[in-house]
């Protein structure tokens, strides 16, 4: 049994216009000290998905269906003093701002110290010794100064460091980490995502990290999974997909990336935009851009425009394509064949 | 949100009707209803010479004998006077048209003038800053330091004595929409300068400048439209403000005089009359006053909700 | 101060200071006062009353040229001053110390009147493609009015013309004109702002981080955009990004910078295959790229100090591996190397690297 367990998962929100579909049919698993990348583009729900494993969608959006295991638990028909109980606790997460996420009136110690005694009954001695520990498990640099300073006073980067340490303290099980480095410079970008990483690996902590960066997901996720317009289209290990994406979005997203275009030369773009969630093309949300929409004789592939595609295991993937079924497909008749 | 490209461009209309202002007040019952009540005034009052019975104003038609009726609803009254009468014999239902016309006329004058001067100091300090910033902002504190009742009372004091009585109450009008007016014009400029400022540093503005466009036309034609949304929300205070400096003005003698009374006058020629139980004299144009006044601030707080920031997104 | 000595010691020869730069920036430097007025200034210290006043140093010094048909990219963190470099010669802010030059007329110190004609041939796009277009402005109105000021002599018919021409060029359809601009994508936006930069044909444009706010997908698409039009055009570019990525694409020539001073410029391909500055080296290990299995940056030790209280000598001396005493002292200066990069850097100088 995997720590967390996601199925069917179906997130709606109830808008003036109608109700839009954000997440549709998700899933997922995260085995322990595992580290799995979303990856998508803004608007795909990559967001919403991170949020509602912890129940945090603010109405109007609702978790419409489906499963949230942790350690065999439900977490989406728990109470709130339940869930409570698992939030910060053994499933903790990172939100992309530093600013936002730090109460600006408290001072940092004040703010870890409430942490800690909201989940445990220790003193504010103990509480605050515990602190400074994690503080020095971030490298921040004179931590005791830092236990009394307030959010402002520091930069971006230090900032990220304590809310690292925050999202550490109580030992969770999980970190979720929505795009924490987005917000910072690149080389303090290089430092908090080694810090991560190190620390995930220390302390066998799971990471489920949020992205639309491809470079860090290769550096830090085993797994990932790429979501198009609510629905994920394709997962697997980090660096099969990277190397060898079969989804046309996948690979057009990869082609996309300056490093992959000869300097000078025009670069490879997809056309078109994502579709907004209330106005879904039929069939594959991805067809009105797809360059691989026709058949090797010409014709076009009339599944693309009438059928959402179901997931293909291919290798160590999972793949939504109607292309790609269809060229697995004519692989294995050719095997039996044989 | 992306729009497909082959629909065409949306009507004035049709923005209206999908726009989040029409669908928050289809679904506000009090909003509706407030402006309903406020429209309905409105209306009754600008149209006092064609719905009043009788006019108040032609000494001709006052009989003194039909003074202190009562409302119809009480014994004694005559079903010609239908609020009842005043002090003087006037039919209390077409003086209260008429004062209400005259409360409106001079909420809404005074209203015009603060924005007029308000949004033209504020948008000049908050643009240009500076020295300029520094002046203005002085000149406001400097002016919000004086109430309305002192700048009334001095300016009426002074016009009374140099120009004499009658042409006071003449223009009275026009002063009380002078005094309302320039009292309470910094409301106006310190929203708006507060507008300006964060509209200043938007890429737009930098655009503008990058085009070789010069700074007037800049404030007017790219700042000042993106800064009227607040300016919408405490108009609709203000006149609900400026209609009550000018009842309490009128209660206290300095503002509308008896013969072209307004709300207030209404209410401060009833007063004396409570004592001996002609209270409807004072009490019903009371109550239309906070009619008025409560329908104009709900509006108000409404619209307040409903243009806060998130729909400057659109 | 040895800031002398540096402007000096950096002035382009006879030779590169030719006619084919369209723009030249010299000795630079931009402080923004945090002290408020004069009243506020004014400090009791030690029983006097003393003036106080502090300073932002954005730019300390900066020396670029940008030769006519190349892509100048000026790369840096937050903080290095690029966006206020961007800003300085477009004429948004006016320098406190140093010169522009366009096309050899020196531009910093002329009156909005005397500009007008430079801002026909000067253009700027911006980073947020959210608020660079009026939100009460129809796509249509925002198009034209540029050209009403910088052509009015044209009639209605011509500008209309126009108008339909540069926005078939930036691939957006002209009926999009009677909508507004918040009923857009982020992309959609930027190619309208880069349509309106291009309404005027100008032969120079400054881009402060212009696909910075836009998907991956989208930005390659606006990317290519720009690209095609300075092919068409034969446009000059001075872009603004801190995405390496993009100036290894497209750039002709980088600029790194690092608390408002330029640590070193080269052409792209010889930055990326051979960086000399230390700042460079660790800024380009930085970049996570997809054939990493992990993170492999050259870690920095510290925080990027305050641009308040500049580090004496050199301002990356305080994060440097390689720092010395020289380094603490004395403020580098940018030297000419064998291959054309120009590295302000005494350990690059000394030969120590």
């Amino acid at each position: 049994m995997a720590l967390l367990e996601v199925s069917h998962l179906d997130v709606r929100f109830a808008l003036r216009q109608g109700e839009v579909r954000a997440l549709r049919d998700v899933n997922f698993t995260l085995e322990r000290g595992e580290r799995l990348g979303i990856v998508g583009e803004s608007g795909a729900g990559k967001s919403v998905a991170a949020f509602s494993l912890l129940n945090l969608i603010a109405k109007p959006g609702f978790i419409a269906g489906g499963s949230i295991k942790f350690e065999g638990k439900e977490l989406n028909s728990m109470s709130e003093r339940g869930l409570r109980k698992v939030r910060g606790n053994r499933i903790s997460m990172i939100f992309q701002d530093p600013m936002m996420t730090l109460n600006p009136v408290l001072s940092i110690g004040e703010q870890m110290v409430e942490c800690l005694k909201a989940h445990r009954r220790i003193s504010t001695k103990e509480a605050r010794a515990i602190a400074l520990d994690k503080l020095r498990q971030v490298q921040i640099p004179s931590p005791e100064k830092r236990l009394d300073q307030y959010p402002h006073e520091l930069s971006g980067g230090m900032r990220q460091r304590i809310i690292i340490a925050i999202a550490l303290l109580l030992d969770p099980d999980i970190i979720i980490a929505d795009e924490p480095t987005t917000a910072l410079d690149v080389t303090i970008q290089a430092e908090i995502m080694a810090l991560l990483l190190e620390l995930c690996e220390q302390h066998n902590v799971g990471l489920i990290l949020i992205t639309h960066d491809l470079g860090v997901v290769s550096q830090v996720t085993q797994r990932m999974l790429v979501m198009y317009a609510g629905r994920v289209i394709e997962q697997g290990p980090s660096r099969e997909i990277i190397n060898d994406p079969q989804h046309p979005y996948t690979q057009g997203l990869i082609n996309a990336l300056p490093q992959m275009a000869t300097p000078g030369e025009k670069l490879n773009q997809i056309r078109g935009s994502m579709p907004s969630l209330s106005n879904l093309p039929s069939g594959c949300a991805f067809h009105p851009r797809c360059d691989f929409i026709n058949r090797a004789d010409g014709q076009p592939r009339p599944a693309c425009t009438q059928q959402v595609p179901d997931f293909v295991e291919s290798g160590n993937c999972r793949v939504a394509c109607h292309m790609v079924a269809e060229m697995l497909e004519d692989r294995r008749l050719k095997e039996e064949t044989l | 949100m992306t729009t497909s490209t082959t629909s065409t461009a949306p009507s004035r209309w049709e923005r209206l009707r999908d726009s989040f202002l029409w669908y928050s007040f289809k679904r506000d019952r009090t909003a509706q209803l407030c402006l309903a009540v406020f429209i309905c005034l409105v209306i009754a009052a600008f149209s006092a010479p064609l719905l009043a019975p009788t006019d108040p104003y032609d000494l001709a038609q006052i009989d003194i004998l039909a003074s202190e009726l009562p409302p119809f609803w009480i014994d004694g009254a005559d079903e010609m006077y239908t609020l009842g009468t005043d002090a003087q014999g006037r039919d209390l239902l077409s003086i209260i048209l008429y004062g209400t016309r005259v409360s409106l006329l001079i909420g809404f004058g005074a209203v015009a003038l603060q924005a007029l001067l308000g949004v033209t100091f504020g948008l000049m300090a908050g643009y240009l800053g500076g020295r300029v910033d520094a002046f203005l902002m002085r000149l406001a504190d400097i002016q919000l330091s004086f109430s309305t009742l002192m700048v009334a009372i001095v300016v009426g004091a002074v016009v009374k004595a140099t120009m004499g009585s009658a042409f006071y109450s003449q223009y009275a009008v026009l002063m009380l929409i002078l005094i309302i007016g320039l009292a309470e014009w910094p409301q106006y400029a310190r929203t708006v300068r507060a507008s300006v400022l964060a509209e200043k540093n938007k890429e737009y503005v930098d655009a503008a400048r990058v085009m070789g466009l010069r700074s007037r036309r800049i404030m007017f034609r790219h700042v000042l439209p993106n800064t009227l949304s607040p300016i919408f929300v405490i108009s609709t205070v203000q006149i609900a403000n400026a209609i009550i400096s000018e009842a309490a003005l009128s209660f206290l003698g300095l503002g509308m005089p008896e013969t072209h009374p307004s709300l207030g006058s209404l209410i401060k020629a009833g007063f004396d009359y409570i004592q001996s139980g002609s209270w409807w004299i004072t009490l019903i144009p009371g109550a239309v006053l906070v009619v008025l006044v409560l329908s104009i601030n709900l509006l108000g707080d409404w619209l307040r909700d409903v243009m806060n920031p998130r729909l400057y997104k659109g | 101060m040895n800031a002398q000595a540096e402007t000096i010691a950096t002035m382009p020869t006879q030779n590169e200071a030719s006619n084919d730069s369209l723009l030249q920036i010299r000795g630079l430097k931009k402080r923004f006062s945090l002290s408020g007025d004069f009243l506020e200034q004014l400090r009791f210290k030690g029983g006097k009353l003393v003036r106080h006043q502090e300073f932002i140093h954005a730019i300390n010094g900066v020396n670029l040229d940008i030769k006519r048909g190349e892509a100048l990219c000026v790369v840096g963190e937050s903080g290095c001053g690029k966006s206020t470099v961007a800003r300085t010669v477009m004429g948004l802010i006016s320098p406190s110390e140093g010169e522009i030059r366009y096309d050899s007329q020196r531009i910093d110190d002329l009156s909005s009147k005397q500009l007008l004609p430079y801002r026909k041939r000067m253009q700027m796009i911006f980073q947020n493609p959210y608020a660079s277009l009026n939100p009460r402005m129809t796509i249509q109105q925002t198009l034209e009015e540029p050209l009403r000021l910088h052509h009015p002599d044209w009639n209605r018919q011509q500008i209309l013309d126009k108008v339909e021409e540069v926005m078939h060029s930036v691939g957006i359809d002209p009926d999009w004109g009677k909508r507004f601009g918040h009923e857009f994508s982020g992309g959609q936006r930027q190619r309208i702002a880069i349509a309106r930069a291009l309404a005027v044909d100008p032969e120079f444009i400054v881009a402060d981080e212009p696909i910075s706010a836009l998907d991956v997908s989208i930005q390659a698409q606006v990317l290519n955009l720009l690209m095609d039009a300075q092919r068409d055009r034969n446009l000059t570019y001075l872009f603004i990004t801190h995405d390496l990525a993009v100036v290894e694409h497209f750039g002709t020539r980088v600029a790194v910078m690092y608390l408002g001073t330029v640590c070193e410029v080269a052409t792209t391909a010889t930055l990326f295959a051979k960086p000399r500055h230390p700042y460079t080296q660790a800024l380009l290990s930085a970049i996570p790229r997809l054939e990493d299995d992990r993170p492999q940056h050259i870690r920095l030790s510290g925080e990027v100090p305050t641009p308040v209280n500049l580090p004496s000598g050199c301002v990356f001396h305080g994060r440097c591996p390689h720092a010395n005493a020289r380094c603490k002292q004395e403020i580098p200066a940018l030297k000419t190397q064998d291959d054309g990069t120009r590295v302000a850097c005494h350990a690059v100088e000394e030969g120590r690297l």
